[in-house]
């Protein structure tokens, strides 16, 4: 008896709870740099990607024609590709490339080297406004 | 001088795009000399996957680049090869690149890459093709090759391989590696190459980097640049032909004009594009067409270059863009675009951002 009306108590403190630890959801300096931390553990992870001749089948890298990812754009997507004739994403592009120069397999849109890639493109292009549809 | 007057075929080859080589034309007009035309072709990166198997896309652009030069008429006197024939420069990428070179029915003048160089620092590539900078007279000009992709003996040595240094160099933006430059040993025997030469005769140098600086981060970029430019001041006039950019540069700096010729492999952004950092692009240039990516050759190109009384007219060829003339303006002296070099006749895609 006693037991069950504690956990009844415990039950009802946490409902009760429960909105508020959302309301409150405060953030530390620490947690800050620990989501930075993991932001760029990934843009490291892409940077390999990028860098790896393993990505596709004929050893050609990413970076061999994006130099620190440049000419790729990333503040303009989504955007009209004349050569599909439809709008696209960023991630279709970088899947166009591996499979063409680098003479690959798309990688799904949520592979992490996708994720991975995609990161490290937008952080070498941080800074740049952003510009949908812009050619 | 249009391109058709190069070529003795206008078949299919051209009507489907036209090829990444460079044919200089040394032109005399009135004076004494004989004119006559050199190719260029450049930065092939041919690059083995294993066995004798290599990329398909660089292959393909060598191989064109060497068929339309065979097609040229005139023929040229000579091709220079602008360095990065291979792209890790192990034996089997540069025999595969040479064996495609052999089907040049002209002799080629080799100037090193440091995709040719930093596996085991150039001895291979020596060993099929020779001295790493030299000189020669061809018809009342003095050209000069160099080897402007050396660094300082402490990075040569501090790596446990060739293949690791190799590596290292191969990313043109791995921040580990090091600028290019020509040296103190090699200005030295330029110095005492040009001592021999009159004033007055016209200077083709060929290197790999520019012999100006443009953006350190790429390697755009030679070290000594303002060394090599003060032992080239005394000569009337001077033309320096680069590879390595992969893209459309100019500039003039005293009496140098500089340009540099495409690749036959694949296009390099500017590095005004990349937006972390700062570049020196010269104000002069007016930039490529932006590539595009579904068409594989394109952002390659290939130019006639004359030597009018020792200074430089570029012609582009670039495929499915229209061509571009860059000339030496008396007037302004420097080379300008004949068509672009206004503000306000640029196009769209030569906006690079
Ligand atoms: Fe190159
Ligand atoms: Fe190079």
């Amino acid at each position: 008896m006693l037991k069950q009306s504690i956990k009844q108590l415990v039950i009802t403190t946490c409902v009760a709870l429960l909105p508020l630890t959302l309301q409150a959801d405060e953030f530390t300096k620490q947690d800050l740099k620990l989501w930075q931390d993991e932001f760029m553990t990934v843009v490291g992870e892409g940077r390999k990607v990028f860098t790896d001749p393993k990505l596709g089948t004929n050893g050609v890298v990413c970076a061999q024609c994006h130099p620190n990812g440049a000419n790729t754009h990333p503040e303009t997507y989504p955007k009209f590709q004349k050569q599909l004739g439809r709008v696209a994403q960023m991630w279709e592009m970088v899947n166009w490339c591996i499979r063409n120069p680098l003479e690959g397999k798309d990688l799904a849109v949520d592979d992490p080297r996708m994720t991975a890639i995609l990161s490290y493109i937008a952080f070498e292009r941080r800074g740049v406004k952003m510009e949908p549809g812009k050619h | 001088m249009k391109r058709r007057d190069f070529l003795k075929s206008s078949g299919a080859l051209l009507a489907g795009g036209l090829l990444p080589i460079s044919l200089v034309e040394v032109a005399f007009g009135k004076s004494k000399h004989e004119n006559f035309t050199f190719a260029y072709i450049s930065d092939s990166h041919i690059q083995q996957i294993k066995g004798n198997q290599f990329v398909r896309n660089f292959d393909t652009g060598l191989m064109r680049a060497v068929a339309e030069c065979n097609m040229m008429d005139p023929k040229p006197d000579f091709v220079i090869y602008g360095g990065d024939l291979a792209q890790i420069g192990n034996k089997p990428e540069l025999d595969h690149g040479l064996e495609l070179m052999s089907a040049c029915r002209h002799k080629v003048h080799y100037v090193m890459g440091e995709h040719d160089y930093y596996l085991d620092l150039g001895k291979y590539w020596e060993s099929q093709l020779g001295p790493q900078w030299y000189s020669f007279d061809h018809k009342g000009v003095h050209f000069v090759v160099l080897n402007s992709i050396l660094v300082d003996e402490k990075w040569v040595n501090k790596w446990s391989s060739g293949e690791e240094r190799m590596g290292v160099m191969a990313g043109l933006d791995n921040p580990l590696g090091s600028p290019f430059m020509v040296g103190a040993k090699q200005r030295e025997w330029l110095r005492k190459d040009l001592a021999k030469v009159s004033k007055d005769t016209p200077l083709v140098i060929l290197s790999h980097s520019p012999l100006q600086k443009i953006y350190k981060g790429w390697n755009f970029w030679t070290d000594d640049a303002e060394k090599i430019q003060a032992l080239l001041k005394p000569f009337r006039k001077v033309n320096v032909f680069y590879g390595h950019v992969h893209q459309i540069q100019y500039n003039q700096i005293g009496n140098i004009s500089f340009h540099s010729v495409m690749a036959t492999a694949w296009p390099w952004p500017y590095p005004s594009t990349y937006s972390q950092a700062a570049s020196q692009l010269p104000k002069l240039t007016v930039e490529m067409n932006r590539a595009d990516p579904f068409f594989e050759r394109d952002a390659t190109g290939w130019q006639f270059i004359d030597v009018w009384s020792g200074n430089a007219t570029m012609h582009f060829q670039l495929p499915e863009n229209k061509p571009r003339t860059v000339a030496y303006d008396k007037k302004n002296k420097r080379p300008e675009d004949k068509d672009y070099q206004a503000k306000k006749n640029r196009i769209p895609p030569q906006t690079h951002y």
